[in-house]
């Protein structure tokens, strides 16, 4: 079944409707459609999935894919078209440039914690970019994929964009199948596997993956503004975020003061009894219970702790003084526990996140912005926030992505575009014009190395339109103050030629 | 023995104690040493990666005398064709990289939006760490070297593997090179088969492997256990299309030359030749007088026409020959592993020559009845590295374009895209992944992280985003999120709205002095 899809994919690929930028504007259309129109369905489902409360449903995935598709229809045209660069002295009167074209057919493979962003992103890119695409929702949010598969055929093109739900031999049998690019969300062991099945084929992959997300407090920071927003980013879906805060650094003197704030801002958000919280999320399924559970053994949390098997419930906790190599520092969270790490500095914080995996992002809380600069300099991440956790997501000029074992690719905005097409470099010369090719024509001797090697190392040149209009407007408008300075200096200099033109001027005032 | 006192993420275990390196391989040796080196931070300063980079330029241009004499064993090359073909355009790099590397690794600043209107916003090119560039032998130079330039601009620690088939240039790089480079830092390390695959055991943070498909596979395979990002510079049958309505000699001039240079045994050399039936015959009379131009009357004794690489890749060529019409050339002695510049008229398409990338001078026409056969002929194979087209129509080169997809397009002439530092090289499909070539190179090899930075005031602004979540809340967070400014366009008006209040002040003073 997965084969016949992928085929019919295929075919309807090639039959180049998908290119057409009024088509992939059609389509877009009707992605946007399709998540104004059914709001509240989706609702319904991560309700059922995840416990997914009404409002963080728009505002955690619906408002972000709405804003990603708006940027796309808005912008597709611009990044479809041919992208100009610049010369040099031998390519001049060439017509010289890149050309961004459909890969074919893409494979979509989502994740299940935010299980319609994490799918529908990349599929808004593929879109734009021309392509077909596979979609394979994750079958851990079942009432989502379900709820997708029902109606993604109803708003877009049925052969072009088929989804195909189903579990590990699903995606098994889909991965031996061959594609043009494979879009991975989800962990490192399986991002693994998916790179070597992409490799049978040669088949390029992006693989946002995760990792442990350190975030350090400055001792001489606001720490409760400070708390207030790791609070937020951390339990947010019940700590079932990609870029979630995994732990925090901090130095013992502030740990106490640290664990207030976070108490004060969970009694704020969630009240005190965070189960009957509308907004408080719940574990996805058993197994993650249970893994998440068995983290916390052996530890006392000073903040929560509380579980209730039968709704998958884990109160948010916080764990201090947690030693380096316990089990709660080995894999990423992605649960609601906090820990705390003491260090003894900046330097010992910037020691302990370099001895670790390179995560897919870095928070960094701290007033004084040199230390926030060095901190950046001497780590290295995915993405980095100061002073904040998570919102470089929403800025869709950034480039979203990981690094070493957090991923590799990117997307967001025109990344998404770039990253799904094929950047296809064109140089168009004229059959005349045969006297700038004479020296590179055997027999080979030093004079003509030595002609080309001076018209190689020509400077680049660009030769665009937008530097040219600029280039002329800024020449006018420097020209015509220079002439207005010279008339204001001649006034002044209260030259009778221009005078009585004035005083006609001032009379008529 | 070493005591590294690091974090094992195998077994989880923070190593304090020592590794007996002795049980080391020579390959894991040189990649520890490099990343230990990476790890010191080295590498990172502009001004090392610029004295690094005036050191490989310094090499090229001292050591030319030893490139050349080994690219004169390995392929027959001549001095001049080695300096036109492989240490120009490494120079050109090399220069370029220099003069933009501060642009290159400084922060880039990024559009903002509602939300982040006060916050500095950027994306800053980092380092990967340590970079494995396994080179060629057909370009034993430039291959291997210009990702080297690339590596080093953006602060990398490389291990260079040249490929043992070029054996002497191989060797050459290995014993000069560390007296032009840092000997850590940029190990090169030779050997055959067994040794490369040592290599692709270790971590590395980037691969960069140019050659065959069949091996790219294996190094991506080999990379996916270590989930290291790759680029790969694959190859493919490169069609040419000719036109029958455009100047049949200029195109076949810039063809022979394409085709020829290092004996056809060029990634991006047209591979074939499609054109109509009524033009073959002249197709092949030009290409005829070109060869006799470049090559003289006898190639085989000619100083710039070079030979194949060895008897193994001889042989293969001699068998591809098999079953065809030779139209020019044909000729050739194994004991020089030459083979004359040849041309084979009226190949089918399910002729041996056609099955793999000739990598050669063989050079096949096939007949097309015209330019939509000749597009369908092209799009029901694999995607190539190049798509040559020689027409006079633009309106024919559009469509082309439009309706085909490769690597790179190149129009009315062969190869020299390459030496266009601006635009990205690399393949797509079978023909390879990634690209490389002035910024590209350095886009491909840096880590480019969002920043991202906030400051720790403005709290109540956040409060739309905080549970408990109520429906006003919801409706600031959409306005905000959804709302689209273009805040470029709005400095852009509020710097003209003071330079006109400006202007307003200064006439108005001036009308009171009057």
């Amino acid at each position: 079944m997965e084969r016949q899809a992928v085929q019919r994919a295929r075919e309807a690929f090639l039959s180049g409707r998908a290119r057409l930028v009024e088509f992939r504007l059609q389509q877009l259309h009707g992605l946007k459609r399709m998540i104004t129109e059914n709001e509240t369905e989706i609702s319904t489902a991560l309700k059922q999935d995840i416990n997914r409360s009404q409002y963080d449903t728009p505002l955690l995935e619906l408002i972000g894919i709405e804003c990603e598709i708006k940027l796309a229809i808005e912008k597709v045209a611009e990044w479809a078209a041919p992208r100009s660069v610049e010369r040099n002295f031998l390519t001049i009167s060439d017509e010289v440039y890149v050309q961004p074209e459909p890969l074919g057919v893409v494979l979509i493979i989502g994740a299940w914690n935010y299980p319609w962003a994490l799918t529908l992103l990349p599929l808004v890119g593929a879109i734009a970019a021309g392509n077909a695409a596979v979609v394979k929702p994750s079958e851990l949010s079942e009432c989502s994929s379900l709820l997708l598969r029902a109606l993604l055929p109803r708003y877009l093109d049925k052969d072009l964009y088929p989804v195909i739900t189903g579990g590990v031999s699903e995606t098994q049998e889909l991965l031996r199948l061959r594609f043009d690019h494979v879009f991975y969300t989800g962990s490192g062991s399986v991002g693994k596997k998916v790179m070597e099945a992409a490799a049978r084929h040669l088949t390029p992959v992006t693989l946002e993956l995760g990792g442990k997300s350190p975030c350090y407090i400055d001792k001489n920071c606001d720490i409760r503004v400070a708390c207030r927003r790791i609070t937020w980013g951390k339990f947010v879906n019940c700590g079932q975020t990609c870029i979630a805060p995994d732990f925090i650094l901090c130095e013992p003197c502030i740990q106490g003061r640290v664990v207030e704030c976070l108490r004060l801002t969970l009694l704020e958000f969630y009240g005190a009894d965070p189960k009957c919280s509308p907004d408080y999320g719940r574990i996805i399924n058993t197994r993650h219970f249970n893994r998440v559970m068995g983290l916390m053994e052996g530890y006392t949390p000073v903040i929560g702790g509380q579980s209730d098997a039968s709704q998958r419930y884990i109160a948010p906790t916080v764990l201090k003084d947690v030693p380096p190599h316990s089990r709660l520092m080995q894999d990423e969270i992605f649960g609601p526990l906090l820990p705390i790490v003491a260090v003894s500095d900046m330097d010992d914080a910037i020691r302990f996140i370099n001895e670790r995996e390179k995560p897919l992002a870095l928070y960094i809380f701290c007033s004084d912005k040199k230390a926030a600069k060095r901190m950046i300099e001497e780590t290295s991440s995915g993405g980095v926030v100061v002073n904040d956790v998570m919102m470089h997501y929403t800025l869709s000029s950034l480039p979203f992505g990981g690094v070493g074992q957090s991923g590799m690719g990117r997307y967001h905005g025109k990344h998404s575009f770039d990253q799904l097409s094929h950047q296809r470099a064109c140089l168009v010369r004229s059959l005349g014009m045969e006297n700038v090719n004479l020296s590179r024509y055997p027999p080979q001797d030093r004079r003509r190395a030595r002609r080309v090697r001076m018209a190689l190392k020509s400077p680049l040149i660009d030769m665009s339109k937008r530097t040219f209009v600029w280039a002329v407007t800024a020449t006018v408008i420097c020209f015509g103050l220079a002439v207005a300075l010279l008339v204001i200096l001649l006034i002044a200099a209260g030259l009778n030629c221009t005078c009585w033109y004035w005083r006609g001027f001032y009379n008529y005032w | 023995m070493t005591n590294t006192g690091h974090y094992n993420f195998e077994t989880r275990k923070l190593l304090s104690s020592t590794i007996n390196t002795e049980k080391m391989s020579r390959e894991q040796l040189a990649v520890q040493r490099a990343r230990k080196s990476f790890q010191t931070g080295k590498s990172k300063p502009l001004e090392y990666r610029l004295h690094q980079l005036k050191s490989l330029l310094r090499f090229i241009t001292e050591r030319r005398r030893d490139i050349a004499d080994a690219v004169k064993r390995d392929l027959g090359k001549s001095e001049n064709g080695t300096e036109l073909f492989e240490t120009l355009g490494l120079e050109g790099e090399i220069k370029l990289a220099v003069e933009k590397l501060a642009e290159w690794a400084a922060p880039r600043p990024v559009e903002k939006n509602l939300l982040t209107i006060t916050d500095e916003v950027y994306v800053q090119p980092e380092p990967l760490g340590v970079v494995l560039i396994i080179g060629a032998w057909n370009y034993p130079w430039a291959v291997t070297l210009q990702p080297l330039v690339a590596a080093i601009a953006a602060g990398n620690a490389a291990i260079i593997k040249p490929s043992e088939v070029s054996s002497h240039s191989s060797k050459v790089m290995e014993e000069l090179l560390p007296q032009y480079l840092d000997k850590d830092l940029y190990p090169v390390v030779t050997g055959g088969v067994s040794e490369t695959q040592e290599l692709l055991k270790q971590r590395f943070d980037h691969v960069f492997y140019t050659g065959s498909g069949t091996v790219g596979k294996i190094v991506m395979e080999a990379a996916a256990r270590h989930l290291t990002p790759v680029t790969l510079e694959l190859g493919g049958k490169s069609p040419c299309y000719i036109d029958k309505n455009c100047d049949i000699s200029m195109a076949c001039r810039r063809i022979t030359w394409g085709k020829f240079v290092n004996c056809g045994q060029t990634c991006i050399a047209p591979d074939f030749v499609l054109c109509e039936p009524s033009i073959q015959s002249r197709v092949v009379e030009e290409i005829k007088k070109c060869i006799k131009e470049f090559y003289t009357e006898n190639p085989e004794t000619f100083e710039d026409y070079g030979r194949i690489i060895n008897q193994h890749h001889f042989k293969r060529l001699m068998g591809l020959m098999e079953g065809n019409t030779v139209a020019v050339g044909g000729g050739s002695d194994e004991s020089q592993c030459y083979i004359a510049p040849t041309v084979l008229k009226d190949v089918t398409a399910e002729s041996n020559v056609m099955k793999e990338e000739i990598f050669g001078p063989l050079l096949p026409i096939i007949t097309v009845s015209g330019v939509d056969e000749a597009i369908q002929f092209i799009n029901e194979r694999e995607k190539p590295l190049v798509l040559y087209i020689f027409s006079n129509d633009n309106k024919l080169i559009k469509r082309v374009i439009a309706e085909t997809s490769s690597g790179a397009l190149l129009a009315n002439d062969c190869l020299v895209h390459f030496t266009v530092s601006a635009l990205p090289f690399g393949g797509v499909g079978k023909s390879g992944m990634g690209c490389y070539h002035g910024r590209h190179g350095f886009n491909q090899l840096s880590h480019l992280r969002s920043c991202l930075i906030k400051q720790l005031n403005m709290e109540a602004f956040n409060n739309m985003r905080y549970p408990p979540h109520t429906a006003k809340k919801l409706g600031w967070a959409r306005f905000f999120l959804l709302k689209q400014v273009n805040v470029g366009l709005l400095r852009r008006m509020a710097l003209l709205a003071a330079l006109a209040g400006l202007a307003a002040f200064v006439v108005q003073r001036f009308l009171q002095w009057g």
